[in-house]
């Protein structure tokens, strides 16, 4: 713009200087060649530099995406450790209406289940704490329970890890997952009866992973236990082993012992099986798992459950499940299919039926059941 | 007893004794690149396959045991692997490879990310708040990633700095002319229109200069709804669109069912090394996408 600008004032100062010599039509000729002359050197002068322009108009382009490029190692934060919060803050809520036929039951109707709440993160270099309380509603009043709340070394070498706290014990398979990853409203059987639902205590534990390809972890606790509560009289010992079979199947087995008092232990052994077509677990995938149960004190007691839960398209899932217990008075035995939607991984819908047979609840039972998660979620183990 | 103790000595040793750096990576585009990079000083074990979706993999017990062997964990980060990694992580108890450290990068964090939204809001979909994680589609991100992750190699591996180094400046010079070549053969695809099944192309079609009119999602993340579809096939009924492309893990119903209604052909694109056959490796990856494209692209 400003080279134009100039041409233009010469050619006014060219056209000025012009003037007195109108009169003579040779000048005039003479002048206007002159201008022509003139403005055609501009115009080739004036193109240059507009191309010259446009090149370093490209270079400087891609000199700022390279220096981008180059700067902006440390402006962008890494990612995928779930410290967009810090502590990362989840909420998983749960609601369940169920129905029995037969007599009326106390746990009849609609219920909110546990509220979960989660919170976790590094506390420095070394450790890493972990939070769940549950917030439930019985009998009119809400309670809070701290269900887990541990403190775990980040820092250990040769494949050692500790925990301390209140935690969920690792033995068996179910033991440590929290009611929203489970794929059936209620927990199974041997669960219910020889562990109160789950086996959850203060104390520590120590888990080693073996540096082979195939999956081998030993682990152990030393728990406060019930009979004694001022010492570490609970001890258990587990196992898991896990592997891949070609791209698309994965399973994991493991054993597990507690010792809860001088009378009473516990054994356990769990397999899982999973597949996916390709391990693309989004489109389909299906799940076989099952657990058996020892309790010995005076008598011995087991138990067992196996079930499958089969997605066959994405969002839809269907599941069966056989439990029972073998008991010294009974032998009860429950039969159970559920379907859920999930909208997505953060929501889910669930309808089950289970039929009971031979035990005290002996009858039909349905259920309807929710499971809603916001904030940060953590990723689901295996 | 003492000779089953041998028996699992002999079990245990094999991985712990190899002098190799062992390289994990989520995804096997950095698989493949760590290959380049290292050589035979590397052993690599990618986590997933082309033909499964990164965001969705079960955290399971073999890849926990490859990450407690590691000594170096690259995966492409923006969270597109919150659901899983640190499940792994925090099983693996492998402190070297934990975020922080020498034996952890992410990919994404070496380039320019767009879409970064900063918006958290989930009604929106499955979106990543840090920006687009799918950055290996543009080469030129591939350049960027390679110096980050052979300088974090000859980092960790000290006995073979110099190698690292040569191997990256012998990558460099035979992946910039690679370049200029697909960029060439790609010219005739500037301006083109396409529809992706999902948000997983947008660095390919910033490269290449493709215009991305419409996604199948409706909402990242879920699978494409009847309604969503309707309305696409009324809107491209009279083109608009050059192209339909999806990765080969995303179900092909969707894509074929919109390109019989409006003509547009619906191609797969692999999103990695090994998505189609002929992506072996980082070099036949792009030439694959980019024959593929013209292809389609000309044909109609």
């Amino acid at each position: 713009m400003r080279v134009a600008s100039v041409t233009n004032a010469g050619l006014a100062f060219l056209v000025f200087l012009a003037a007195p010599v109108l009169a003579q039509d040779n000048e005039i000729e003479n002048l206007r060649t002159a201008i022509e002359e003139l403005r055609a050197d501009y115009e080739a002068r004036i193109t240059e530099l507009e191309r010259r322009l446009a090149v370093a108009e490209q270079n400087s382009t891609q000199a700022v995406y390279a220096a981008q490029q180059a700067q902006s190692l440390p402006s962008q934060p890494a990612g995928s450790d779930n410290s967009a919060f810090n502590p990362a803050i989840g909420v998983v809520f749960q609601g369940y209406l169920r129905g029995y036929d037969g007599e009326a039951r106390e746990e009849e109707g609609f219920a909110v289940g546990e509220t979960e709440l989660i919170m976790s993160a590094n506390v420095d270099d070394k450790f890493a704490a972990y939070l769940t309380a549950a917030l439930a509603f019985e009998d009119g009043e809400s309670a809070l329970e701290v269900e887990e709340a541990w403190v775990e070394t980040t820092a250990l070498p040769a494949g050692f890890g500790a925990r301390f706290g209140r935690m969920f014990s690792g033995i068996g398979y179910l033991n440590d997952k929290h009611t929203h990853t489970w794929d059936f409203a209620d927990q199974a059987l041997p669960y219910q009866a020889f562990l109160d639902g789950r086996y959850v205590d203060n104390g520590l534990q120590l888990r080693w992973l073996a540096p082979t390809d195939l999956y081998l972890e030993l682990g152990g606790e030393l728990m406060q236990g019930e009979s004694d509560p001022s010492g570490l009289g609970t001890y258990s010992l587990f196992t898991n082993i896990g592997g891949d079979v070609g791209a698309s199947h994965s399973w994991l087995a493991g054993a597990s012992y507690l010792d809860l008092d001088e009378t009473t232990s516990l054994s356990a052994a769990h397999f899982v099986w999973k597949w996916a077509p390709q391990g693309n677990w989004k489109e389909r995938n299906f799940v076989f798992q099952t657990e058996y149960m020892e309790r010995r004190d005076t008598s011995t007691d087991t138990g067992w459950y196996a079930q499958a839960v089969f997605q066959p398209i994405q969002r839809w899932r269907f599941g069966l499940r056989a439990d029972g217990l073998d008991l010294d008075v009974d032998d009860p035995r429950r039969y159970t299919i559920m379907t859920d939607w999930s909208n997505s991984e953060f929501s889910r819908l669930r309808f089950q039926f289970a039929r009971s047979e031979s035990g005290p609840d002996d009858g039909n039972e349905w259920g309807l059941q929710y499971i809603h998660s916001i904030g940060a979620h953590g990723a689901h183990a295996f | 007893m003492p000779k089953l103790m041998i028996a699992m000595l002999f079990i245990l040793l094999p991985a712990a004794a190899s002098a190799e750096l062992r390289v994990f990576a989520c995804e096997p585009e950095w698989a493949a690149l760590a290959d380049e990079l290292g050589g035979d000083l590397v052993e690599t074990y990618s986590a997933t396959t082309a033909l499964q979706d990164p965001h969705y993999i079960q955290a399971r017990p073999s890849l926990i045991a490859k990450v407690r062997n590691a000594d170096l964990v690259i995966c492409s980060g923006a969270q597109l692997e919150i659901g899983w990694l640190p499940a792994l992580l925090q099983k693996a108890n492998n402190r070297k490879v934990l975020p922080g450290n020498d034996g952890y990068m992410e990919a994404s964090s070496f380039v320019v990310r767009v879409d970064a939204t900063g918006n958290l809001d989930r009604a929106k979909g499955d979106i990543h708040p840090q920006g687009n994680p799918h950055v290996q589609t543009n080469p030129h991100n591939i350049t960027a990633v390679a110096r980050a992750l052979g300088g974090r190699m000859a980092k960790i591996d000290t006995l073979n700095t110099e190698s690292y180094k040569h191997n990256l400046e012998q990558f460099i010079s035979k992946w910039e002319p690679a370049i200029s070549q697909w960029e060439d053969q790609a010219a005739a695809l500037r301006g083109k229109r396409a529809i992706t099944h999902h948000k997983s192309w947008v660095y390919l079609l910033h490269w290449l200069g493709i215009e991305e009119v419409e996604n199948l999602e409706a909402i990242p993340g879920l699978p494409p709804t009847a309604m969503h579809l309707g309305k696409l096939t009324s809107e491209f009924s009279e083109g608009g669109a050059e192209v339909i492309i999806r990765a080969p893990y995303q179900h092909a119903k969707p894509s074929e069912w919109l390109s019989e209604r409006t003509g547009i052909p619906a191609i797969v694109l692999p999103l990695s090394v090994g998505g189609t056959e002929g992506a072996t490796d980082l070099f036949t990856l792009f030439d694959d996408i980019i024959a593929r494209l013209t292809e389609a692209v000309n044909g109609a």
